[in-house]
């Protein structure tokens, strides 16, 4: 199960990656995303994978009877998957912007901030 | 539901109230912002408020410093759970003196913005992110858990990204979604590396990780380690991943520019220190000609890029990139002068990068421009800008007798001391960026300042009070970067401390409770 998960994981950040690495504004956007879950199925992943029980305490005792699974990574995912998709959501509105008022979604286009004509600097004091 | 005497995990007696100094600051500052964006509507009172918000903070940091300059690092762990299983905020003194520096540069540039802004501005929820961006500042700062660390980092990106597209003008956005993509992919492998790092070693809370590291495989957390380069290095705009910030911090207006320049890089480059030097030492040992030479390619590229540059602001957004040069040089050299001169340059950059660029927003209102070939003869007009421009250049360069002479001067000693091939090299990038940085920047002010302008302008004169208020913002930032400068010695008293607990982190350790419960 470990293994699979791993390979998995590796898919998701080279998807990812090779997404990110396109000019269009939407397909680095879901880059960003498919190498999040990536990194997200890493923690969880990295926090043991175990078919033990839920890590609830039973009436009763004090701490659990047996086994349980890790909580603290689907604790950390959680978190991570709520922070990444309120980053998610503003990119994707600031890409629908930056296509209104730039007329672009490809990133080569996008020169405002830098422009490709820029002058050589003075040369003397 | 009552917790059994013998349980181990939870903390039985009420947390002393000296401690809530720590959370504190980020407590209020949360608070401020939350309040502020319900009340974004109200003009005049919100200034005052944010500013009332950010004094109490000050205070707290200051009561802070000196309860750790009484009993050493201080740590506070959150909702009863010891650690390593609760949160916990930890300050020693280089994160609390930063975390003060912050809120200090945070105040003036909000000053300076409230003379800055337009008036069809008001309503648009600046000052609820201003104080979110801080309490991501003050909390990276002081937090001892590396996962809060990247929640956090996030905060601090969210607002960031709220403030550099206030205003919607189309350079904003531009460089806001080269900012935005970039940072948020920082984050992002920052993440991965946690990760793995709770996959080898089961903790993420940094005393923690400092026990457990030494019996982990060193090849795996190397690989940790330089994953945490990497993503720190995006972060702080480290040589090959840089040139998002030229791209996108000459965009917004200069308070927020100035509070990017100020805050959010050093940041990073804090959070590298403080991940190599005292979490990791063992694989910062093994990264070390690594670190050396993304120091030495970042301290000369930097100000190389400055040199060919013709925009004020991204020329300037270079020399930011050689500083944090210096810093990674100070990573790279494990000695004592070496970790302390990159934290007092850490505090050097926050107040000098932050003053600077307000300096570059007054230049930029006089004339008009923002090309520095469009500029000039400001000199006769305005001789206190030029002075101002001129002094902090010199602290950037790190010329005496200003504040930037002194961690140079320490980066100096501690390659020297580590000798070798890798601190000679370091030692000469050092000086080859003072150069470099002192031709960019003197070059910039013959230009600006010295020559006549291009075309015949109006000489504009200074007008009370919102031209006095923003010259006055960034004058006396430039007191402060003098005064520290003149009178280094309760600085050189923080980084022997800081610098001590960070190569030895027993103090930083007991400061946990971990030490001697056995697990």
């Amino acid at each position: 199960m470990d293994q699979t998960l791993a390979i998995v994981v590796g898919l998701f950040i080279a998807m990812g990656i090779f997404l990110l690495l396109s000019r269009s504004l939407i397909r680095m956007l879901l880059g960003l995303t498919i190498f999040g879950n990536g990194v997200n199925l890493l923690i969880f992943t990295g926090g043991r994978l175990t078919r033990e029980a839920a890590p609830i305490v039973a009436p009763g005792l004090d701490q659990p009877a047996g086994i349980i699974a890790n909580p603290l990574p689907q604790a950390l995912i959680l978190t991570a998957i709520v922070i990444g998709f309120a980053m998610f959501s503003f990119l994707l509105v600031l890409a629908f912007r930056a296509y209104q008022t730039l007329d672009a979604d490809n990133t080569d286009n996008m020169r405002v901030a830098e422009p490709a004509d820029a002058p050589n600097p003075p040369l003397s004091y | 539901m009552a917790v059994p005497a013998d349980f181990p995990a939870m903390i039985e007696t009420a947390t002393p109230a000296s401690e809530w100094v720590i959370v504190l600051p980020v407590a209020l500052a949360l608070l401020g912002s939350a309040i502020l964006v319900m009340l974004r509507k109200g003009s005049a009172i919100l200034a005052v408020l944010s500013g009332l918000v950010i004094l109490a903070m000050i205070a707290c940091e200051i009561a802070l410093i000196l309860r750790i300059v009484e009993v050493g690092p201080v740590s506070m762990t959150m909702g009863k759970w010891l650690p390593p299983f609760g949160i916990s905020f930890t300050a020693d003194l280089f994160g609390a003196v930063f975390a003060l520096a912050a809120a200090v540069v945070t105040l003036f540039v909000l000053i300076y913005a409230e003379a800055d802004r337009p008036p069809e501005a008001r309503g648009d929820g600046f000052h609820g992110m201003l104080l979110l961006l801080l309490a991501g500042v003050t909390g990276s700062f002081l937090t001892g858990d590396l996962f809060n660390l990247y929640v956090w980092f996030e905060v601090m990106l969210i607002a960031s990204f709220g403030l550099l597209v206030l205003g919607g003008r189309p350079i904003q956005l531009d460089g806001a979604v080269k900012y935005g993509f970039l940072n948020f992919l920082a984050t992002s492998f920052f993440l991965l590396s946690l990760g793995l790092l709770y996959g080898l070693v089961g903790t993420l809370n940094m005393a923690d990780i400092l026990q457990v590291a030494p019996s982990a495989n060193p090849a795996a957390m190397t690989a940790v380690a330089g994953l945490l380069l990497l993503a720190f290095g995006m972060k702080a705009a480290a040589f090959p991943v840089n040139n998002w910030l030229p791209a996108s911090y000459h965009a917004p207006p200069a308070a927020v520019a100035a509070l990017f320049a100020g805050l959010l890089t050093k940041v990073g480059i804090y959070a590298l220190l403080r991940a190599l030097v005292v979490v990791l030492p063992a694989s910062r040992d093994l990264l070390e000609p690594v670190l050396a030479l993304v120091a030495i390619a970042t301290l000369v590229i930097g100000p190389l890029g400055a040199i060919a540059e013709t925009n004020l602001r991204r020329a300037v957004g270079f020399m930011l990139i050689g500083g944090i040069g210096a810093v990674m040089a100070g990573i790279a050299i494990p000695n004592a002068a070496g970790v302390g001169g990159a934290g007092l340059y850490i505090l050097h950059a926050m107040v000098s990068m932050a003053a600077f660029y307000l300096v570059l927003g007054i230049i930029e209102r006089r004339t008009g421009q923002v090309d520095s070939r469009q500029m000039g003869g400001i000199y006769a007009s305005n001789t206190a800008i030029s002075i101002l421009f001129f002094v902090l250049m010199l602290a950037i360069a790190g010329l005496p007798p200003f504040l930037g002479f002194w961690p140079k001067l320490l980066l100096i000693e501690g390659g020297l001391t580590m000798g070798g091939w890798t601190g000679g090299l370091l030692v000469g990038a050092i000086l080859v960026n003072a150069a470099l940085t002192l031709i960019a920047g003197s070059r910039l002010w013959a230009h600006i300042f010295w020559r006549p302008a291009p075309q015949e302008q109006e000489p504009k004169s200074a007008i009370w009070p919102r031209e006095w208020v923003r010259g006055g913002a960034a004058a006396l930032l430039t007191v402060i970067v003098v005064a520290a400068g003149l009178w280094p010695n309760p600085l050189f008293e923080v980084v022997r401390t800081g610098a001590a607990d960070m190569l030895d982190s027993s103090r930083y350790v007991e400061a946990f409770g971990l030490r001697g419960d056995g697990s």
